[in-house]
């Protein structure tokens, strides 16, 4: 694809949540959890008044419709900021640092005054109808092999409610993610191949794993805005994998294309969306098919000068009827059924043909037919028409969901301007030089800078050091090795691997300090513990965290005996297996090792044990 | 504008006003957007701007350059007054607003919210209001629920008391929250009404898509077309959107300053439930029926009535000051069932020579004074200390301020006092009045 002639345009949005201690606004946990929840607690939203405008009944009751929610509360891990029963607390400030060093790692200006804002969202995920959320810095940039990209924004702001299921006309969300702190970072949207996209995409990704922030499936959220020169702007939202990002790109392009080309021949076809809603219930009445036969009711519209083209492909294996569908879905039906498709679905040609005939329509013409309850397929077929009738306008400005495929599913429309007023519950924050030096003159090894310098400084293999970056302990492994002159590949790999283990086991991990490991580690480095006795020193340390180390390796006989009395040990033990010795020759090695180990594991080191045990057998061959 | 010294000095050096666009320059980073004017309690020297990505932010004045980049307009709010229908097969209900905003309009250019409180605004932030009554809106003086007086109490006694006799159906009063149940028990001593008179707020504010404001609203319209003709309160019963209480003007009391349950019947239960628009009232509750009671308005008090709460350590000075301060009246917040440091007691015996009525409360809230237990309490009865039963604190302060204003003389005051006039005390107290 020619992506310069079709004048595509990209920009990337990315939520990414810190891992600050506290949520932004109150003291709770920022932890998700899997607990039953302690109480549900059911509430309303309802449109402010300048959003309403007019007296209009009928969109009040519209918009009303479906602004029930239900909240699962937690007595542990949450409280009642996030239920909407008491102010938020102020602003917290390490999750503003930790925007700081972000901003700083991408060249922004950081403002001087924090205004924290509330931005309308009336779809539930706020307890509240609004988000909080505020601009921490502006104009900042990256440099690519692409060229420079600009950073629009960087704003802190709360992650949103968990939405678990809509039942019952009301939609549930969990608390527990409300409140977390958010960075949003926004670029401009200059970016004009998919390869620069993941690029970019990549080096984002790179700068916030260097700050504090969480790690893990859907802590990082990255949107994409894409439009070609004839198409329109979409947002795509949950692109969770880079890999697809080149794919996406493309799929959206031809989608644009072929919705352009619709346009076109609908166009030239004079194409007309008619208003009458059908009732196809008698046509059915004896209907095989089972969809049919179960609902309340059968509708069609009409679609003049569609025919043919609501089956067009405009992504691979999505059609423009699907696009169409997923506006009706949107009113609760399961689906719909459209001309092209037919017969299909135990819907025979006759019956099509009868359709056909009652509907008096034409060889150009289409159909699209909703089964449901009355209301819901009224206002099923409504969409349907609003989508059909867009189709004449080409490419529709719109919120898309990324999947797995690379494909996109419409969510909703774009947001208009972002409605936005003052949290007046929360003071101004001045963001002096003061905080931002310190931290400006401090700023965190880019992950593969500080991968590269480890490799190089402390002849680690790259693995090794791959998974100190990857798991944050870089920081402690490098601390360990400031104080103690020790071979940094075991202390790497307790770090990197066995804690990770021992955690596994069900031992509490954050129990160790680095006074710990520098225990472990100088008794290591003189001699007095194996390595092999490393990981156990660790979890005996965990089980008693104010003893000695020294002590706690001696009482778990973990202390490594005198080299006399090693040699003792082991010439008794070849001394009774003369007779094996005398037939194997150096082919006792292996048994009399093995032997030798199973008593001195942890008390002599292997290279030793082996050294001694060789010459044990020499001295009787 | 609340611009302070500095910056206030800098817009207007660069002819600048709050609305218009312009443009900071700093050195190395320049801001566009609207300039906003600026939170009042907030510091000098930094401008506030809104960003066309509708982000605030506050800009430091110190070494920047503004320039004008276009005028703003001057900001249009709220909607032309329209005529709001009425329906003569409908109640006639009287909403009276004492500040606080039961609708207020966002301005999203600026990000101001202005209130509102005209019917025609009214009904077009809540049009589903037109579906139970025709409205009769005033509003009747606007200051903050913490700066309540016990004269605008006599003021909103008689404009309902004017309704009434003009032949409304019902009254609703918007109130702030904090001392709504203050204003309850004085209407409740104040009025004797045929209809009912129903006091409702909000503890999320109307500006917020989770406000309660509407909910509390509507449900109290529908209280005021009730048969219930009592002064009562009607705000949510529980932190769901689902139903709300109506409680006993005199017995009810805010129990947390955030939630939105946070009204409680107090040594009472609730005289009905409203759910899905509909009345259930309490079958252990006889209240008065649409039209039973004459109206009758006697609104004269006496403010000048002290308050005061006992804790370990207090000096007979607390009581000594109101007396000599010329106090006509005082209330005491006492320890359990009704006591005070013993020192305490001779002070009650001047307020006594003194003919300054004393009530005894307590700052338990829950259950009912009795001072026969202890000699303590033997000793306050016997200084002329009236109990204040169950009554709860602030219910006793009004229900004083009023019983001065009915009378002059200290021994009817007492007697008074020890009368039911409004269902503020009950002979008995019930095993489910507790912590509910």
């Amino acid at each position: 694809m020619d992506y310069e002639k079709l004048g595509l345009k990209m920009g990337l949005e990315i939520h990414q949540q810190l891992n600050s201690q506290h949520k932004l606004f109150c003291p709770c946990k920022t932890e998700l959890v899997d607990d039953e929840f302690d109480e549900l607690v059911q509430r309303k939203l309802r449109p402010t008044q300048s959003e309403l405008g007019e007296i209009d009944r009928a969109a009040l009751q519209e918009s009303l419709r479906g602004l029930n929610f239900k909240y699962e509360n937690f007595e542990k891990h949450t409280c009642l900021v996030e239920n909407d029963d008491e102010p938020p607390h102020s602003l917290n400030e390490e999750a503003l640092d930790i925007c700081i060093t972000i901003a700083c790692l991408m060249n922004m200006h950081i403002v001087d005054e924090f205004h924290t804002m509330r931005k309308q969202v009336i779809d539930g995920s706020n307890t509240g109808g609004f988000q909080r959320t505020g601009m921490v810095a502006t104009d900042g940039y990256l440099e690519t092999p692409y060229g420079k990209v600009v950073i629009e924004s960087l704003g802190l702001e709360e992650d949103a409610a968990r939405r678990v299921e809509t039942k019952d006309g009301f939609t549930e969300f969990r608390l527990d993610r409300l409140g977390i702190s958010l960075a949003e970072i926004t670029t401009d949207p200059s970016m004009h191949h998919p390869d620069q996209v993941r690029e970019v995409a990549y080096m984002l990704g790179q700068i916030l794993r260097s700050t504090n922030v969480k790690r893990g499936l859907g802590t990082i959220r990255q949107d994409l805005n894409i439009s070609i020169a004839e198409g329109a702007r979409v947002e795509i939202k949950g692109v969770q994998d880079l890999d697809l990002m080149a794919e996406i790109v493309n799929r959206e392009v031809q989608r644009q294309l072929e919705l352009i080309d619709i346009k076109k021949q609908l166009q030239e076809r004079n194409a007309e969306v008619l208003e009458e809603i059908h009732d196809l219930d008698e046509l059915f009445e004896d209907t095989k098919s089972k969809i049919l036969k179960s609902a309340e009711t059968i509708k069609a519209v009409v679609l003049k000068g569609y025919d043919g083209l609501i089956g067009r492909e405009v992504q691979p294996g999505r059609r423009f009827g699907t696009e169409i569908a997923s506006y009706a879905k949107k009113r609760g039906v399961s689906g719909i059924f459209h001309s092209d498709e037919l017969p299909a679905y135990g819907i025979t040609q006759e019956e099509v043909d009868k359709v056909t005939e009652f509907l008096d329509i034409g060889e150009e013409d289409a159909f699209i037919i909703v089964a449901h309850d009355e209301d819901i397929a009224i206002s099923a077929l409504e969409e349907v028409k609003r989508r059909a009738n867009l189709g004449l306008e080409g490419v529709v400005e719109e919120t898309r969901k990324a999947l797995d495929d690379g494909n996109t599913e419409y969510m909703r429309p774009l947001p208009t301007a972002n409605r936005m007023y003052l949290e007046t519950d929360i003071p101004l924050f001045k963001i002096t030089q003061d905080r931002v030096e310190p931290i400006a003159n401090n700023l965190p090894e880019l992950p593969d800078v500080k991968q590269a310098r480890i490799i190089e400084e402390y002849k680690l293999s790259e693995d090794l050091a791959t998974q100190l970056v990857k798991r944050q302990e870089a920081d402690m492994f490098e601390a360990i090795l400031a104080d103690v002159d020790v071979d940094a590949t075991p202390v790497a790999s307790l770090l990197a691997y066995d804690l990770r283990e021992i955690k596994r086991e069900g031992h509490d991990i954050n129990v160790l300090t680095l006074d710990h490991f520098k225990g472990i580690f100088t008794l290591l480095s003189e001699g007095k513990i194996a390595k092999d006795s490393v990981r156990k020193l660790a979890v005996e340390t965990i089980k008693a965290p104010d003893m000695d180390i020294a002590e706690i390796a001696e009482k778990n006989n973990l202390v490594m005996m005198s080299d006399e009395d090693v040699s003792k040990i082991i010439s008794e033990i070849v001394a009774d297996n003369e007779t094996m010795v005398k037939e194997r020759q150096m082919g006792a090695m292996g048994p009399l090792m093995g032997m030798c180990m199973k008593q001195l594991k942890g008390k002599a080191d292997g290279g030793l044990v082996n050294k001694i045990v060789r010459e044990e057998i020499q001295k009787l061959i | 504008m609340t611009y302070k010294e500095n910056a206030e000095r800098y817009i207007e050096n660069y002819g600048l006003s709050i609305g218009d666009t312009i443009k900071v320059n700093k050195e190395d980073i320049s801001y566009t957007g609207i300039l906003l004017d600026r939170p009042e309690d907030a510091d000098d020297g930094y401008l506030v701007i809104k960003l066309s990505s509708g982000y605030n932010i506050g800009v430091a004045i110190d070494d920047t350059t503004a320039e004008l980049i276009e005028k703003g307009d001057k900001p249009k709010i709220g909607y032309d007054a329209e005529e709001i229908p009425t329906d003569p097969n409908k109640q006639n209900i009287s909403i009276v607003s004492t500040g606080g905003t039961v609708s207020s309009v966002i301005d999203y250019r600026t990000g101001a919210v202005h209130p509102k409180f005209t019917a025609s605004d009214l009904v077009k932030a809540n049009p589903e209001l037109l579906d139970y009554a025709n409205y009769n809106v005033k509003a009747l003086y606007n200051i903050l629920s913490e700066d309540m007086k016990p004269e605008y109490w006599v003021k909103a006694a008689e404009e309902i008391a004017d309704y009434i006799s003009d032949g409304t159906d019902g009254v609703v009063i918007a109130h702030g929250t904090d001392t709504m149940h203050y204003t309850s028990a004085a209407l409740s001593f104040m009025l004797k009404t045929p209809v009912p008179i129903v006091i409702t707020g909000a503890q999320r504010s109307s500006d917020r898509p989770s406000s309660d404001a509407n909910i509390n609203l509507i449900d109290s319209v529908i209280a005021a077309k009730s048969d219930i003709a009592e002064v009562c309160v009607c705000m949510h019963g529980s932190l769901n959107d689902k139903y709300n209480y109506l409680h006993k003007g005199t017995k009810v009391r805010k129990m947390h300053t955030s939630r939105r349950d946070t009204f409680r019947s107090i040594n009472a239960q609730p005289i009905a439930k409203i759910e899905d628009k509909k009345v259930t009232v309490n079958p252990n509750y006889a209240y008065t029926k649409r039209g039973e009671n004459e109206l009758e308005l006697n609104a004269s008090i006496e403010d000048k009535v002290g308050f005061i709460k006992s804790f370990p350590g207090i000096s007979h000075e607390f009581i000594e000051y109101h007396i000599d301060k010329g106090y006509k009246g005082l209330v005491i917040e006492g320890t359990g069932l009704g006591h005070v440091p013993n020192d305490l007691i001779d002070s009650f015996r001047r307020a006594q020579d003194e003919k300054i009525p004393v009530i005894m409360t307590s700052q338990c809230l829950y259950g009912r004074v009795n001072m026969n237990v202890y000699s303590t309490g033997r000793n306050i009865l016997d200084a002329g200390v009236i109990s204040g039963r169950d009554m709860t604190p602030e219910t006793t302060y009004v229900k004083l301020c009023w019983a001065l204003g009915q009378s002059d003389d200290y021994e009817e005051v007492k007697e008074i006092m020890q009368t039911n006039i409004a269902g503020e005390f009950s002979e008995k107290s019930s095993i489910r009045d507790f912590l509910n």
